[in-house]
């Protein structure tokens, strides 16, 4: 059984230029370029849907509506910042893991294009939600522009998918044969757990970056109806309402992972980082149920520990990826490596020289065979035609093939041929006059 | 390759999808953000040091502009070039990033400042209301213009290499790919084309803002059209020095390009593009300077028209004339490289392939090997029966008639010097009567082929890691 699956898992041959930097290297670069991007993406999904919550429950009270709206102005920069951050981690990707990469982009190939208008789309959204808001105000329109934060978020939601389809999909080359199509791709691994875990990991972090962003005096000033203290434990409630559903997705996301990658080390990484994760929510959970006074305090230790969390938790998804993928990398090597020593050896054996110094007349006319015969038109004239029209005058055919045109209305224009060189172009018509049938 | 096959039946190797997408970005970058931001600064500049808070308005309005368009489809369209190539072409893109790594790397550093520059100028926008602040503000447009003008510069060291790999053929070092000869015109053609477009950008959306202020409307346009004529004689000269150096660059790659029909169609037709695209900017530029008044908004429209279709020959050309190499002497634009092309076409491609469902072909098996034949060697420009299909080429060659198999067989041993953009055949003898099998057999059903991203992968049911 298990051999049958070995014997369908596609091992390609790796490309055979060497890594920029040493392979170790990268993935450390790879694991934290990844969490600043993947926190900006947080931010970008969690603002736009608290400023969706917001501005719904702006409706009834207008101090949610200006709450919505210095959110959602947060969410158009790190929109931005995703993108750039973006662009190291696949960088990263690419080179380290090129094979299982790319073979997982091609496999959910027109959802993985899609992401471009889709992401352009959201963004549009974005912008004209938030600078048609005081424009927007009233009736119907108020409504139109809820519309839009609520077109935009669903976007945001739907295309973490694409990405997490591919992130799980290069991880399991043997399940590649049953892939057809992105859908389908969701069926292998356990990509709906690890959504479950980034929804609620925006939610937190916008939780907590709420909780220190309107904190700033000058930001608060422009909502008023809510003291600074309230928006803090208000965010401090959603970032501990987040990270307390973790206890229930974290084990759903670890016990469905494919044992393949599944090692001590993984749990080691892990279970520490959960543990964290519980003295985290503590802290959380003390200062939603603590006094006014307990507010003003702490905030950056706790930001230190939702960081030393996070790196946690990156770090297991990484070891978690190069268990799975250990021995498909060595499969990799191993044929990519043999392939190369096969060729070396061939291109020893066969040095170039040898073959191109060797070109006969004959050899150097079957460029032309392919379209002229020597008694019947093929695609051109006939060579039989040919040796009539340049009878005695093979220079006459150096010159045509040189620059030729197009004579005859009724076949195609003939390429030029200038390239192989006056020498080799003698060559050729000494031959066909030679040989064409009389 | 040795990977997947992405592939759209009709669309063929994604030319046209990668194409698209690139020559967006490059009609957004070029004017908007290389070009126009430095005007913009100049704008800012210029209104705080003669205290025209109209000019500065106007400065602003354009850069809202500006800022919702680059950091959304500009910036998407830029990392949606680097999707769509690593789904077409992974292994073209998977090389050039491990030659260029630093390169790529230094790329993104700029981008970063790039677009955190962008978001500080225009969000801090109206908060610089000392003349102190406003210095400071001021600065940041500088600093933008630069890094904006960085990302650029990096980059096309990255095209000109695909061109022409210089030293880095032999030395395979970063800086060698950095330095080969095309990139210092390809650059100035660039910075010159961005300024010149960029003003006219500026100057088009001003008759937008300034309805109520013709003042300010003249103002601009006076200053514009000297930034436009000044920079067409840059986007000219850069223009020439950019065209006679390609023969040369292309001498080096392959002497064939350079002589072939194709090659010299393109490049009359640049040139006399490059004529009219100038001298359509100098006559705006012209009756900008000497009656603003008499040039109408919508005259803007035939040079910025005419400057699309002179950026989106220069960069057909370019990619036209890279042919058949995705990486000059190194890597064919279907993935194979130069240096195991004999020993496949000793060999058999199928054989060492890994995404084909059978690794030799047989008499029985000919036609489904000769699909995995196409997929590998041809699917990256080709088509079945779309654009650019192999039944339309061969229907151009052979005729509505019979198609003569031995014919055909005889003409893919030797297309590469027949269509010198064509990389030579990278497999045996019986492969090469498998595709012909194929093709035949295509021609008589036109059964649709579908990309891995549908049908997913084909592997040998014996698949040994040898």
């Amino acid at each position: 059984m298990i051999l049958s699956i070995l014997a369908h898992t596609p091992i390609p041959r790796d490309l055979p230029l060497p890594l920029p930097l040493p392979e170790g290297l990268l993935k450390a670069l790879l694991v934290v370029f990844f969490l600043v991007h993947i926190l900006f993406v947080n931010l970008t999904v969690g603002g736009s849907i608290l400023v969706a919550i917001f501005e719904g429950l702006g409706f009834r009270k207008r101090r949610y509506d200006l709450l919505a709206l210095e959110i959602a102005k947060t969410v158009t920069v790190n929109k931005s910042l995703a993108v750039v951050m973006g662009i190291g981690p696949l960088l990263c990707i690419n080179l380290v893991y090129t094979v299982e990469w790319y073979g997982a982009n091609a496999l959910t190939g027109h959802a993985w294009l899609l992401i471009i208008p889709l992401i352009t789309l959201a963004f549009l959204l974005a912008y004209l939600h938030k600078y048609t808001w005081h424009r927007w105000e009233s009736g119907g329109w108020k409504i139109g522009h809820w519309a839009i934060v609520l077109a935009s978020t669903l976007l945001f939601l739907c295309i973490p998918f694409v990405f997490l389809a591919n992130i799980n999909l290069m991880l399991f080359p043997s399940e590649w044969e049953k892939v057809k199509g992105f859908f389908s791709s969701l069926r292998i691994g356990n990509v709906f757990p690890r959504y479950l875990h980034f929804l609620l990991a925006s939610v937190a972090l916008s939780g907590l970056a709420g909780a220190g962003w309107f904190w700033k005096a000058t930001v608060v000033e422009k909502i008023p109806g809510f003291r600074r203290d309230e928006l803090r434990r208000m965010f401090y409630r959603v970032a501990m309402w987040a990270t307390g559903l973790q206890f229930i997705a974290g084990p759903i996301l670890l016990f469905t992972l494919p044992g393949v990658g599944v090692t001590p080390l993984l749990y080691k990484i892990i279970l520490p980082s959960a543990a964290l994760g519980l003295c985290l929510w503590y802290a959380l959970w003390k200062k939603v149920k603590g006094s006014d006074g307990n507010l003003s305090t702490g905030f950056f230790p706790i930001v230190c520990f939702f960081s030393v969390v996070v790196l946690g938790m990156g770090s297991g998804r990484h070891a978690y990826r190069e268990a799975a993928l250990a021995s498909h990398q060595s499969q990799v090597r191993e044929r990519s490596e043999d392939y190369q020593k096969q060729l070396e050896a061939w291109n020893t054996a066969h040095p170039e020289d040898a073959e191109s110094d060797a070109e006969t007349p004959e050899q150097l006319f079957a460029t032309c065979a392919a379209c002229h015969a020597p008694d019947q038109r093929l695609v051109g004239p006939s060579l039989k035609e040919i040796a009539v029209i340049y009878a005695g005058n093979p220079d006459g055919i150096v010159t045509w093939a040189t620059a030729p045109g197009k004579k005859r209305p009724d076949y195609p224009p003939m390429p030029a041929f200038a390239h192989l060189g006056e020498e080799k172009l003698r060559t050729i018509a000494d031959y066909i006059l030679a040989t064409a049938p009389k | 390759m040795d990977f997947p096959s992405y592939y759209l039946d009709h669309i063929a190797g994604g030319r046209l999808i990668i194409g698209l997408i690139a020559s967006i970005h490059v009609l957004i970058n070029h004017p908007l953000a290389v070009g126009a931001y430095p005007i913009l600064t100049f704008m800012e500049w210029w209104a705080h040091k003669h205290h025209r808070p109209d000019i500065d308005q106007l400065a602003y309005k354009i850069t809202f502009v500006v800022f919702i368009v680059t950091t959304t489809i500009g910036a998407m369209t830029g990392v949606g070039i680097w999707l769509s190539t690593s789904l077409f072409a992974p292994f073209g893109i998977g090389s050039l990033l491990r030659v260029f790594f630093f390169g790529w790397f230094a790329e993104w550093l700029v981008f970063i400042s790039e677009v955190c520059l962008i978001m500080w100028w225009f969000l801090s926008w109206k908060k610089a209301d000392t003349p102190e602040k406003k210095r400071k503000h001021i600065k940041i447009g500088i600093a933008l213009s630069i890094m904006s003008w960085l990302t650029m510069a990096l980059i096309v060291a990255v095209l000109g290499f695909m061109m022409n790999t210089g030293d880095w053929s032999q030395s395979r070092a970063f800086i060698d790919a950095m330095t080969a000869p095309l990139y210092l015109p390809q650059l100035g053609f660039r910075t010159a084309f961005a300024f010149m477009t960029g003003a006219v950008f500026v100057w088009f959306c001003t008759g937008f803002f300034t309805k109520k202020n013709p003042q300010a409307r003249y103002w601009v346009i006076e200053k514009l059209s000297h930034v436009t004529i000044v920079s067409l004689i840059f986007v000219f000269f850069f223009g020439i020095w950019y065209w006679s150096r390609i023969p040369e660059a292309m001498r080096a790659n392959q002497a064939v390009a350079l002589l072939s029909q194709g090659f010299s169609g393109w490049l009359g037709k640049f040139h006399s593009l490059l004529m009219w695209t100038v001298a359509t900017f100098l006559v705006i530029g012209v009756g900008g300077w000497i009656v603003p008044r008499l040039i109408p908004r919508w005259a803007l429209l035939i040079p910025t028209f005419m400057g699309i279709w002179l950026l989106g020959h220069f960069e057909r050309a370019r990619e036209f004339m890279r042919k058949p190499w995705v990486i000059a002497e190194y890597m064919y634009s279907n993935g194979i490289r130069k240096d195991e092309l004999r020993f496949l076409q000793s060999e058999g491609m199928l054989t060492h392939a890994t995404y084909v469902k059978h690794r030799k072909v047989t008499a029985e098996n000919r036609i489904e090997a000769g699909q995995d034949v196409f997929m590998i060697s041809c699917s990256r420009c080709h088509s079945t029966t779309g654009i650019n299909g192999v039944l339309d080429k061969f229907t151009l060659m052979y005729g509505p008639g019979d198609w003569n198999a031995d014919g055909m067989v005889s003409f893919l041993g030797t297309m590469h010097k027949t269509s010198t953009f064509m990389p030579p055949f990278p497999g045996n003898r019986a492969e090469k009567e498998a595709l012909v099998a194929y093709i035949l057999d295509l021609r008589k059903t036109r059964k649709p082929l579908e990309g891995a991203q549908t049908e997913g992968i084909r592997i040998p049911e014996t698949q040994t890691s040898h």
